[in-house]
């Protein structure tokens, strides 16, 4: 079961670092967002007690999580039309391991960006405990798994990466925009707010929050936080494996 | 010695096409079982069927006594799968792909690495093993795709379409590599698009519209009618054909603007043939009928005509 599984990720490494432009496009433009968006609105809307660069800087943390498990969703649509994909198939390997493999190789190429994006916090003036860190690192890999879990699921169904792109817009990134990246729960207009509650990931960005940034005075407690962002991995992870279990004969 | 491969009643549908309708056949153990017949015959959905990708419609296929369907772990397990697009990672060593592979048969360790290299060099890619399959050439990868198929030892090697897109020699490679795997004693299920090919198939099967036209071993299949094949070029082959069916009692047809007539003792027909026609014929060929003739004969079709 886990032999495939590590062998699988493993690749999905290998793979990553052998193609620099998934690198570059992965880690620079959520910093580039970051910067763009965090100095351009600055001290606009002063009155949260910080600037803006500092509260959207958990939220590209995430976005770079994001980006790496659309990267990492398409690699399944390149292994399929490549035929890569059939040979595994056809393989003695258990579905669920099959699964497993791609959904950890894309948790860990999310995590080895994110987290390093995360010892950046000093430059927004967060100070940084080792405690905070280890739980950060913790909740990163959570929200990881979870998105590539999602990223998984539609990616398996998609015939081609065009196909793919629109999941991306009409899902992926209306996820991440509502999750408390851009602007708090507490400021949002009620339905807002409830769709921000009814977003996975909003639980998953408050639990990096509480863990980070000292006094972050957040929503959800810190650990029905990750209660939540855990179990929701844990469903898509299902979902995922009940979808590649009906492949085949 | 009994079936390796046992189809019974086979059949699957896309929506209301009917890729297979009823396909039954055997492939016993040690033997190079040819598939053959035109592309949309129902070759790839055979294969794919017993490669335990696709389920079947009706009608059953085991792999050494396993179900593909209700049992395909272990017919997964037996089965070594060479597919005819490329499935080794290109940003991979061709090492790298094998030793990937081996993982998912559960194989580790030492003696993975051992199988690897040792296949890598039965196969000739051992000096460039350490390259990244990408720049490997067509002839060379499909080599490391067979390496990959044979590594877990598999009792029967499924090989979709192998010498697709290979040059001569690398065909000519691809024969030697069949001929050393039937002395190991393994069982071997080629699908080919080239008739010519199922003349290296202990028996071949010839497929199409989903149907098996022909069954049995390559020569005798050509030799069964008895007859030559009489191929002739002509200004007008209509009119040829039209007076060559009046004058003899021979079946006659026209494929491709070439007048066809099947003939025992060919030579001895050859010269009525150009005295009774004179100024109408250009060119005569006397042949001993092909697996190709084998299918024109049963489709009335040339392959790869369509219906």
């Amino acid at each position: 079961m886990m032999l495939p599984a590590l062998s699988l990720a493993k690749r999905e490494l290998v793979r990553f670092f052998r193609q620099r432009g998934r690198v570059i496009g992965a880690l620079a433009t959520p910093v580039m967002f970051w910067l763009f968006l965090g100095s351009g609105i600055g001290r606009s809307f002063a009155g949260q007690g910080g600037d803006y660069l500092k509260y959207a800087f958990p939220g590209t943390t995430t976005m770079i999580l994001l980006f790496t498990s659309i990267f990492g969703s398409i690699s399944i649509i390149e292994d399929r039309r490549e035929g890569f994909l059939q040979s595994v198939l056809a393989s003695p390997a258990p579905r669920s391991s099959i699964v497993l493999g791609k959904v950890l190789g894309g948790t860990a190429l999310g995590w080895i960006q994110a987290f390093p994006f995360l010892l950046l916090a000093p430059t927004v003036g967060v100070p940084l405990s080792a405690a905070g860190l280890a739980a950060g690192a913790g909740i990163l890999a959570l929200t990881a798994f979870f998105l590539s879990s999602i990223g998984f699921f539609f990616a398996w169904r998609s015939e081609s990466v065009a196909g793919f792109h629109g999941i991306m817009n009409v899902v992926l990134m209306p996820m991440w925009l509502v999750s408390g990246a851009l602007f708090p729960l507490a400021g949002a207009y009620g339905w807002m707010g409830w769709v921000m509650r009814a977003n996975p990931l909003t639980y998953g960005l408050s639990a990096l929050k509480s863990a980070v940034i000292p006094g972050a005075a957040e929503p959800f407690a810190a650990g029905v936080a990750v209660a939540v962002i855990a179990a929701c991995a844990a469903a898509a992870f299902v979902a995922c494996a009940a979808t590649v279990r009906g492949e085949g004969a | 010695m009994g079936s390796a491969i046992d189809v019974r009643a086979l059949e699957r549908s896309f929506g209301e096409r009917k890729a297979l309708a009823g396909v039954t056949f055997d492939v016993r153990a040690g033997e190079i079982f040819g598939l053959l017949g035109p592309n949309g015959g129902g070759k790839t959905t055979l294969f794919r069927i017993l490669a335990t990708l696709l389920p079947p419609t009706r009608g059953t296929a085991t792999v050494l006594g396993h179900d593909v369907a209700a049992d395909s772990a272990a017919v997964r397990r037996e089965i070594g799968v060479v597919f005819q697009a490329t499935s080794t990672d290109k940003k991979l060593t061709s090492l790298e792909n094998l030793v990937h592979q081996g993982h998912m048969y559960g194989m580790s360790g030492a003696s993975l690495h051992r199988r690897a290299a040792e296949l890598l060099e039965r196969f000739g890619v051992a000096d460039r093993a350490g390259e990244y399959t990408e720049t490997l050439s067509g002839g060379l990868r499909r080599r490391v795709e067979i390496a990959k198929g044979l590594l877990h030892s598999p009792r029967v090697l499924l090989l979709d379409e192998p010498s697709a897109g290979l040059d001569p020699a690398a065909r000519r490679d691809l024969r030697n590599v069949l001929a050393s795997l039937k002395k190991d004693g393994t069982t071997v299920l080629i699908t080919t698009h080239f008739m010519e090919e199922g003349a290296m198939c202990d028996r071949v099967a010839i497929l199409d519209l989903g149907k098996v036209v022909a069954l049995g071993k390559p020569e005798a299949l050509s030799a069964e009618s008895g007859t030559d094949v009489i191929s002739i070029q002509s200004r007008d082959a209509e009119k040829l054909k039209a007076g060559i069916a009046a004058k003899f009692e021979v079946p006659v047809s026209v494929l491709d603007g070439v007048v066809r007539v099947e003939r025992s003792r060919g030579h001895e027909f050859v010269p009525q043939l150009v005295e009774s026609f004179p100024g109408q014929v250009e060119a005569v060929t006397v042949a001993k009928p092909t697996l190709e003739d084998v299918f024109i004969r049963r489709t009335g079709r040339r392959f790869g005509e369509e219906r």
